[in-house]
């Protein structure tokens, strides 16, 4: 029963990765599309990061002296000029370990 | 001129700084998914037949929570819809593959890969096998998602869970996006889909994942058209 559902849920993720790969071709879209499409990792990634920092497990907003929002802060800065992906993830981390078991323990 | 194996092996190692937060997220997946009481074949076919991070997680949640599977499979397409996009993006560097190829490749295309081999293609259209950079960073996506979350399933959560290590996700997520906060235009789409994302965190089916992205299309569409 489970697995049934799995595999229908494996079909239809796999729908939404190959459709526009395999089955538009580029004329299909206009310059226009392809002008705005420049801006997808602008427009997606936001949406995994916001929730990812501002809501809790429990779906709740968080406080706004959360961890959380500082160690987000420094992996922006840190990102912005190392740019180095495991310098940015690295201080976001350390940065937020430090708080949660230095600062406010 | 790379040569295939260059390609391949330079998506490996685009990718790779990433797993610093991917194999701690599909160990804590594996975990959860036998935690909430799921057999642990069935938690680790998730990680074969949909392969597809958090949306898994979501799936386990659901149904120990009660929600009926057209729920549960409901949502964990409306979570991975944001593929459609990367697709879309895609697509104009993979045109030339032959179908059955497409059909493959499509199957390794993740958030991370597509990140990291759409900034590899931006900078070398020319090249001819582009796609084996796409190759490198989902095979190597995959292979490390298969062993973390058959590692959480078999050992459980032997990442603590006090060091909070699902914050490193929107932390890879930063690093991506960190160096277009250079552009104006950028900046107010990410603000847009962030701020979009916490408004409409409890639409039904997690459907944020995609509303979010819509709107922040929509608004770039609109800047296009001011900058002109």
């Amino acid at each position: 029963m489970t697995l049934t559902s799995i595999i229908f849920a494996g079909i239809l993720t796999y729908l939404t990765r190959m459709t526009m790969i395999a089955l538009i071709s580029r004329d299909m879209l206009g310059d226009k599309i392809k002008a705005v499409l420049e801006y997808v990792p602008s427009a997606v990634f936001p949406a995994i990061i916001f929730p990812g920092i501002f809501i809790n497990d429990f779906g709740t907003f968080i406080e706004m002296n959360d961890p959380k929002i500082f160690g987000a802060l420094v992996a922006v800065i840190v990102g912005y000029f190392s740019k180095n992906i495991i310098a940015t993830i690295s201080a976001g981390l350390v940065s937020y370990w430090f708080l949660i078991f230095v600062v406010f323990n | 001129m790379f040569t295939k194996k260059q390609l391949f092996t330079r998506g490996m190692l685009d990718i790779s700084p990433h797993m610093l937060s991917v194999i701690p997220f599909g160990i804590i997946c594996g975990a959860i998914g036998v935690e909430l009481g799921f057999h642990p074949y069935l938690v680790y076919a998730m990680s074969f037949i949909i392969f597809g991070g958090a949306s898994q997680i979501v799936f386990l949640q659901l149904l120990s929570g009660g929600a009926s599977s057209l729920v549960a499979v409901a949502s964990v397409g409306i979570i991975n819809s944001r593929h459609l996009l990367y697709g879309a993006v895609l697509s104009e560097y993979l045109e030339k593959l032959s179908f059955i190829k497409k059909l493959f490749i499509s199957y390794v295309v993740v958030d991370q890969g597509f990140a990291e081999s759409n900034k590899f293609f931006k900078k070398n259209r020319s090249e001819k096998f582009l796609h084996y950079h796409l190759i490198g960073t989902g095979c190597t996506m995959w292979v490390c998602w298969q062993i973390a979350t058959l590692s959480g399933i078999v050992l459980g959560s032997f990442v603590p869970e006090e060091l909070g290590l699902k914050f490193a996700i929107p932390l890879t997520f930063i690093a991506i996006v960190v160096q277009d906060l250079k552009k104006l235009d950028h900046v107010i789409v990410m603000i847009t889909c962030g701020l979009s994302s916490l408004l409409f965190f409890d639409a039904p089916f997690k459907s944020y994942i995609i509303i979010s992205p819509i709107i922040a299309l929509f608004v770039a569409a609109l800047l296009l058209r001011l900058k002109k």
